[in-house]
């Protein structure tokens, strides 16, 4: 098999890796190498080391440290409030109510309209729920904090909640009956036999709903564009506004960009091993 | 046995029934954001901002104003356009290169396939922000700005999560059938587009939603990558009606968000089974 298909890469990944290369590692690799430079475009790059990080982490840095703190809080958050009530919608709807799928439906579409647009509309709302109290979504950073907070569980719930529910088909009825024949209370059952069943799907969403806390962009941008004065930014809001708002500051930047690449690699790796040691247990 | 099972399925009970009614209204808290911008859409733009929450009436209507002044300013037909062409060009690239660069990657398994497939997985988590740079100056220099160009770019960024998908589920495809189709006498080529493409048909579901509902959607590498003045996707024209000052039409603004909103409504309702599908079938591997 290998001898046959061997050297007929070029016909099989050689497209691939073209497209690869000039979507992913030519990219990637200059801007690992550029956050060690000063330069404004690809040509005019000059190795100065460690600067750009000692920058990016200075007062003058454009506040990336509370970027930082914001959006891992941000994060956290959002990765808890959406995996309960994803995981409690899961639950109630694989039970045998009226109109399950129609809410099934409901819960999902959110999910498919892009982070630009729900922006805009939820902005609205807030707004209209603001403005006779005198404020606006933009009055100080916390309104956006909690409105983004809202916007993600809206859109992201129902995404989870299939997740779940794919994870729930796949435990055995029998289960729980012998649990409840045992004698088990219905909250002893979900804890103590569905709960650690489901823990590949606990695993999978939250590292989904943790990197999508983290890397969260489009939202941010179209509910409060970082407003007042940048406060409301994540992380990778930040990271624009320093590469095309501050002109000198791109080696900065990339620098930025090189942490929250490490951080997001880093939770990556943390449910990979995870996950392995899940499967050995089972 | 047969009187639990009755009673499990009993839709009827007082519990099932009152989590019904309490969906209902979970939904209709669901669908309001939809409903409360398509309402605003007729009206006019002073009474968008000061009362969002009421109902248009024969003071506040503006009728299909703010669609017009919305569709003139942001050429909506055309942002519609890009918009279709390149998410049906990339996924359909995506799901030609990917699924036979997957196959070879799983059927030879050698040091440089494998490094090329842990790049592939890296690629998958890396943030759009760390490559952003660099990749919309790259993508300048060999003029890839244009909805045509822009399809390789989409091709290399999302290579990753759509190797990693295939190259899952080809783990449980048994090789017996290629092996004999090979003995018979088929090229590799052959092979792979009569034995294994049919087998992996779930799988091209799944990547294809996935892959589609990111594109369709995506913002900031469109907005990094392509030559604005003459092609704008759907959330770029959105994200452009607001004006260098900070001032937004929200009249305008509104119409343009049920526009965009509402063909990914229709195209959900068709195809929904589908889309969980892809959804789920997605999850499981990731």
């Amino acid at each position: 098999m290998e001898r046959f298909i061997g050297k007929y890469w070029p016909v099989f990944v050689l497209p691939t890796l073209l497209a690869f290369a000039i979507g992913f590692l030519a990219p990637f690799g200059m801007g690992l190498y550029l956050s060690f430079c000063d330069f404004t475009t690809l040509s005019d790059a000059v190795f100065t080391g460690f600067d750009n990080y000692i920058r990016a982490f200075s007062d003058g840095g454009g506040g990336f440290l509370h970027s930082l703190w914001f959006t891992a809080l941000f994060a956290v958050l959002s990765t808890a409030t959406i995996n309960v009530f994803g995981l409690s919608m899961a639950l109630l709807l694989t039970r045998a109510i009226r109109g399950r799928d129609v809410f099934r439906t409901v819960l999902f579409l959110p999910n498919l309209i892009g982070g630009i647009v729900l922006g805009w509309l939820w902005q609205v709302i807030f707004n209209g729920i603001l403005n006779p109290l005198g404020l606006t979504i933009v009055t100080n950073e916390w309104y956006g904090f909690w409105g983004l907070l809202l916007i993600m569980l809206w859109q992201q719930a129902g995404y989870m909640m299939i997740i779940y529910i794919s994870g729930l088909s796949t435990i055995p009825e029998e289960l729980s009956e012998a649990a409840g024949i045992d004698g088990a209370s219905a909250w002893q059952t979900f804890w103590h036999v569905r709960l650690p069943m489901l823990r590949p799907s606990i695993t999978i969403c939250t590292f989904l709903t943790l990197t999508n806390g983290f890397k969260l962009f489009d939202q941010n941008l179209s509910l409060t564009n970082g407003m007042p004065s940048g406060r409301s930014e994540l992380l990778a809001l930040n990271i624009y506004n320093t590469f095309y708002g501050r002109s000198g500051w791109e080696g900065a930047g990339q620098a930025k960009a090189v942490v929250f690449c490490l951080i997001v690699v880093g939770i990556a790796l943390l449910q990979l091993r995870l996950t392995q040691r899940g499967e050995v247990e089972a | 046995m047969n009187k639990t099972m009755k009673k499990r399925k009993n839709s009827n009970s007082l519990l099932n029934r009152l989590i019904s009614v309490g969906m209902v209204l979970l939904s209709l808290v669901y669908v309001y954001p939809f409903v409360m911008v398509l309402l605003n859409s007729f009206k006019k733009k002073i009474y968008i901002s000061r009362m969002p929450f009421a109902l248009p009436d024969a003071k506040t209507c503006a009728g299909i104003a703010n669609y017009q002044t919305g569709i003139a300013r942001t050429d909506f037909p055309m942002a519609m356009l890009y918009s279709t062409m390149i998410t049906v060009l990339s996924v359909l690239a995506i799901l030609l290169f990917t699924s036979m660069c997957a196959w070879y990657l799983s059927r030879v398994r050698n040091r440089a396939t494998r490094l090329l497939y842990r790049l592939f997985i890296l690629s998958m988590v890396v943030p759009f922000q760390m490559v952003m740079f660099t990749l919309s100056k790259i993508a300048n220099v060999l003029r890839l700005n244009t909805p045509i160009g822009i399809v390789p770019v989409y091709l290399g960024f999302g290579a990753g999560l759509a190797v990693f998908l295939f190259s899952g589920y080809m783990k449980s495809v048994p090789v017996a059938m290629e092996e004999s189709a090979m003995i018979d006498g088929a090229k590799p080529l052959r092979v792979f587009f009569s034995v294994v493409l049919p087998i992996l048909q779930p799988c091209f579901v799944s990547v294809g939603i996935l892959q589609a509902m990111w594109i369709w959607n995506d913002y900031l590498l469109p907005y990094l990558v392509l030559d604005l003045k003459r092609y704008k996707t759907i959330p770029i024209a959105v994200q452009y009606l607001k004006g260098g000052y900070g001032s937004v039409d929200m009249g305008a603004m509104m119409a343009m968000l049920v526009l965009a909103i509402l063909p990914i409504v229709v195209v959900y309702l068709v195809c929904q089974k589908y889309i969980v599908f892809g959804v789920m079938a997605g999850a499981v591997k990731g």
